[in-house]
């Protein structure tokens, strides 16, 4: 009598036990803890930062901290936290994946960019470019990307936060060169991007594709140029600085959504402001960002080489707007390959 | 009395139910198979539909039917089904000597056939994208006779057969293991040619692995991203296949754009794994009437 439910019930009981296991994992109650989700090339900067920072706070606090750190592609980070990764802090590539959380969690006010100093970019860098060891093909400023046979790797602007910045450093030139000028400015972009025979997704993925002999001329972050350069000591490629560049800037926020919940705010806040503090901004000139404090820029000038730059916020307003006219559905880029 | 007739039914009932089997559990098997299914696979699956829902018909078609959609759409199931077929043509020869003959290194062999499942296809794609590329031993020589090898469809379809091989081997390993020689020297004594024997004996009863395993490369092909994406240079129009342009419309966060590429993508799937499916079965059906 009983078993003509069996199957039913027993696939029931089955679900309820999966969901139990699945609910009933205890979340680890450690000390204090903190997540930063942030984008690829920090990953070195931020080991050496929080390790700073948990020696800091230890001493000053008498807390354990744990900071756990996230590394991956600039949107999809964002999209993980919109989703429901609880990061405490964000540390991106561009305002408009922080732009996206905000508007999309609620987690973040709308004006987080005010929050903190210099537009919350304790660091900054600039897209510079890296040629084959003695330069081969000339290439010494934007206009010499658009001559017919060179060639030219970038990853995708839509797939990589990186690349958008190249973009519009791009765009910016040509609107400097000829105020005014929009059609020139995408013809010029155009013919810089009709040199591109590989587009990569991401700027790690353009960097390999670069070593392992494609195209003349890398559009790198000046941070990932230096330390192909420096650190991994690749002597067959060498930077170049163009005459002008943007200023890349990217943000730190506070996710006030999560902190409040899982009452992390106070130490969150804290481990922003330390990449404030000399000594945070020293650890950044170490790994090739561009310090904000004036007297731990002076001290890394013969570093970092000396270029005209421009920002976002004066060529094209504000993220969104840049966004709409460039990188959406049937934007500028998009335009280039019909 | 009363009670009588509700017994009997019953007995009916728990006698048609409790038809002995030799390993019992059918209740418990088939509710583990349900919750299984339904969590793992419709679950995850259904929401893409619900979302793709509140998207207006006409949304749908505009977003779908762009030239850009359309020529990802082409690459896609075009590279994937040109990967599937070589490696059942290509799998099926290395079955047969896996099985048929034995020499020094085999089981090496045997266990070197699976190394594409284990490999992380980031991996795979960027090695591959070494060899090929114009730099790279191969796509050097390639590159002097004016071929493509990395960056270029044929890139795509490199990588798709280098993820795809493992399914049709493994496929018809056990076929072949089962299929008597024997069945080959009957018909060669009774004057069968060699493509007879090949064309009648053999081939009807590898038909429906064969089958199975070039519907599970293809499968495999349609939503490898990893590897591909290493090697495709991802130009717009040329060398941008489906999966990456979900990924594009999700960098924007287009939702929408991306789950209505990706139901697309998943219904013609569903089809071309059912046509795939019926293929066998009549293959099977044909077999069997033999």
């Amino acid at each position: 009598m009983r078993k003509p439910m069996t199957g039913c019930g027993k696939a029931l009981l089955f679900s309820a036990c999966l969901v139990l296991l699945v609910s009933g994992f205890p979340s680890a109650a450690v000390s204090l803890e903190i997540l930063n989700v942030s984008y690829d090339p920090t990953r070195e900067l931020y080991q050496d930062v929080n390790a700073a920072f948990i020696r800091k706070w230890n001493e000053e606090t008498g807390q354990d901290l744990v900071i756990r750190q996230s590394h991956g592609g600039s949107g999809t980070q964002a999209r993980s936290v919109i989703s429901g990764l609880e990061a405490d802090v964000v540390t991106l590539a561009l305002g408009f994946d922080i732009d996206a959380i905000a508007s999309r969690t609620g987690f973040l006010p709308r004006d987080w960019q005010t929050r903190l100093p210099n537009n919350s970019c304790p660091y900054t860098s600039t897209i510079v470019f890296l040629v084959r060891k003695g330069n081969p093909k000339g290439i010494r400023d934007w206009k010499d990307l658009a001559v017919p046979g060179v060639e030219v790797i970038t990853p995708n602007p839509k797939t990589s936060g990186g690349a958008r910045w190249n973009y519009l450093a791009a765009w910016g030139y040509s609107m400097k060169a000829r105020p005014g000028d929009e059609d020139a400015a995408r013809k010029f972009v155009s013919a810089i991007f009709h040199n591109v025979p590989v587009l990569d997704t991401g700027a790690r993925g353009s960097t390999n594709t670069f070593l392992r002999g494609i195209g003349d001329v890398l559009l790198a972050w000046e941070n990932e140029a230096l330390l192909a350069v420096n650190r991994l000591g690749r002597k067959e490629v060498e930077i170049v600085v163009p005459s002008l560049s943007i200023l890349a800037e990217p943000p730190v926020a506070l996710v006030e959504g999560v902190t409040r919940k899982r009452g992390t705010t106070e130490v969150a806040k804290a481990y922003l402001e330390f990449l404030y503090t000399e000594e945070g901004q020293e650890m950044c000139a170490r790994h090739f960002y561009r310090p904000r404090n004036s007297a731990v820029a002076g001290r890394f000038a013969g570093q970092f080489p000396k270029v005209e730059m421009f920002t976002l916020s004066e060529m094209f307003g504000s993220w969104e707007e840049a966004h709409q006219k460039h990188f959406s559905d049937g934007g500028t880029f998009d335009r280039i390959y019909q | 009395m009363r009670k009588s007739r509700i017994e009997k039914t019953l007995a009916r009932w728990a006698g048609r139910r409790r038809r002995p089997r030799v390993i019992p559990g059918f209740g418990l098997t088939m509710g583990i198979t349900m919750s299984y299914l339904g969590l793992i696979v419709l679950l995850p699956l259904s929401v893409l539909f619900f979302k793709s829902l509140g998207i207006s018909a006409q949304e749908f078609l505009r977003m779908v039917a762009s030239e850009r959609t359309l020529a990802a759409f082409k690459l896609s199931f075009g590279t994937s089904i040109i990967a599937a077929s070589v490696n059942t043509l290509c799998g099926l020869v290395v079955a047969w000597v896996l099985v048929r003959y034995d020499f020094f290194g085999k089981a090496f062999l045997d266990a070197v056939v699976d190394l594409p499942f284990a490999l992380p296809t980031a991996v795979a794609g960027i090695s591959l994208a070494t060899i090929y590329s114009r730099t790279g031993w191969i796509g050097k020589s390639l590159s002097g006779v004016g071929i493509q090898g990395a960056y270029s469809r044929l890139g795509i379809v490199i990588a798709l057969i280098f993820i795809g091989f493992p399914f049709v081997v493994r496929t018809l390993q056990p076929v072949l293991k089962d299929l008597d020689p024997q069945m080959e020297e009957a018909a060669a004594c009774l004057g069968a040619t060699r493509a007879q024997t090949f064309f009648k004996v053999l081939l009807p009863v590898l038909l429906p692995a064969a089958l199975t395993g070039f519907a599970l490369a293809l499968a495999r092909g349609l939503g490898e991203y990893g590897s591909v994406v290493f090697i495709s240079g991802n130009m717009p129009m040329k060398t941008e296949i489906v999966p990456l342009l979900i990924m594009t419309k999700l960098e924007e966060y287009n939702y929408e754009g991306a789950i209505v590429i990706a139901a697309v993508m998943l219904i013609f799937s569903f089809i071309l794994m059912l046509a795939i499916n019926l293929l066998q079965a009549w293959s099977r059906r044909k077999m069997e009437v033999r």
